[in-house]
């Protein structure tokens, strides 16, 4: 038998065919946003337990699966602005924080930015790379990571993110800041330098 | 004259649609015409950018990538059926 396509109506007696389905494709929407396996798993359950909860709002309005993953960008969201109140970071920056180390006292550059070559999009076909990229985010403090990935990754305007993480737009602005400089600087280190010196 | 860590802050504000002044604009553009240490930060800020969206669809759109494992399929499935 054919599988249901993906624009019919939902009934509730085939929760087994939606994961077959849509699973793993929102496994991989979420795991790209909060890189951990456990978490991502927890979010797709609670997406299909949530839809399954409000079957009625469905119905044709859009195709099940993207009916399905705004219900997950919600849980994504929500999974964010949980961890994003880990002020910690923001308040008492550590003395590795990137804003903070990288420039002196008079606000030029400490740590100097290094050239990434002249083709460094080259990068982004390699999946090694997507996997330095992944483990940099997962590095950075919850705060800033919660803000770059809501930010660049989900699209979120900065009016959005200030209300999710509870901030003011100066605030919002240092953040982000902060994470673009500690981001660089990370794969500087994790990829550009070691791919330079390879060569 | 703004310091680098200034206009980097002004660089990266204007990456989230934050309006800059037509006076921080031309001290921007100035700053960056002369420093190349932040034409760099510029230009490295919009790739990161550019990785978070490949990030994002090279997991979302390749059926290469991660699966959901059978146990943690299985799980959920047990779970909805119990839930519904």
């Amino acid at each position: 038998m054919d599988p249901q396509p993906a624009g019919s109506a939902v009934t509730a007696a085939d929760p087994d065919l939606w994961v077959d389905q849509h699973g793993d494709y929102l496994y991989r929407y979420a795991l790209a946003r909060v890189r951990e396996t456990a978490v991502a798993e927890d979010l797709v359950q609670e997406t299909f337990l949530a839809a399954l909860r409000g079957l009625e709002g469905f119905v044709g309005r859009s195709t099940e699966r993207t009916w399905l993953t705004s219900i997950l960008k919600r849980k994504i969201i929500d999974f964010f602005r949980r961890k994003g109140r880990n002020r910690t970071t923001q308040e008492a920056p550590a003395k590795g924080d990137a804003a903070k180390s990288d420039f002196d006292d008079a606000g030029w550059w400490r740590n100097l930015p290094a050239s990434w070559g002249n083709n460094p999009s080259a990068a982004l076909e390699e999946r090694e790379f997507l996997k330095a990229f992944q483990h940099c985010l997962g590095k950075m403090p919850d705060r800033l990571a919660a803000a770059f990935t809501l930010r660049e990754m989900e699209g979120l305007s900065t009016e959005e993110l200030t209300q999710h993480l509870e901030t003011t737009p100066g605030n919002m602005g240092v953040i982000l800041h902060r994470a673009r400089l500690a981001l660089r600087r990370c794969l500087e280190t994790n990829w550009f330098h070691a791919k330079i010196d390879e060569v | 004259m703004l310091s680098c860590k200034e206009v980097t802050r002004l660089v990266s504000d204007s990456m989230d649609n934050s309006k800059l002044t037509i006076w921080q604009r031309m001290q921007v553009r100035l700053h960056l015409l002369m420093c190349s240490l932040c034409s760099r930060f510029r230009k490295q800020a919009e790739f990161l950018r550019l990785a978070a969206r490949k990030h994002t669809s090279a997991n979302e759109d390749s059926a290469k990538g991660p699966n959901l494992s059978e146990d943690a399929r299985e799980r959920i499935k047990k779970v909805l059926r119990s839930g519904s």
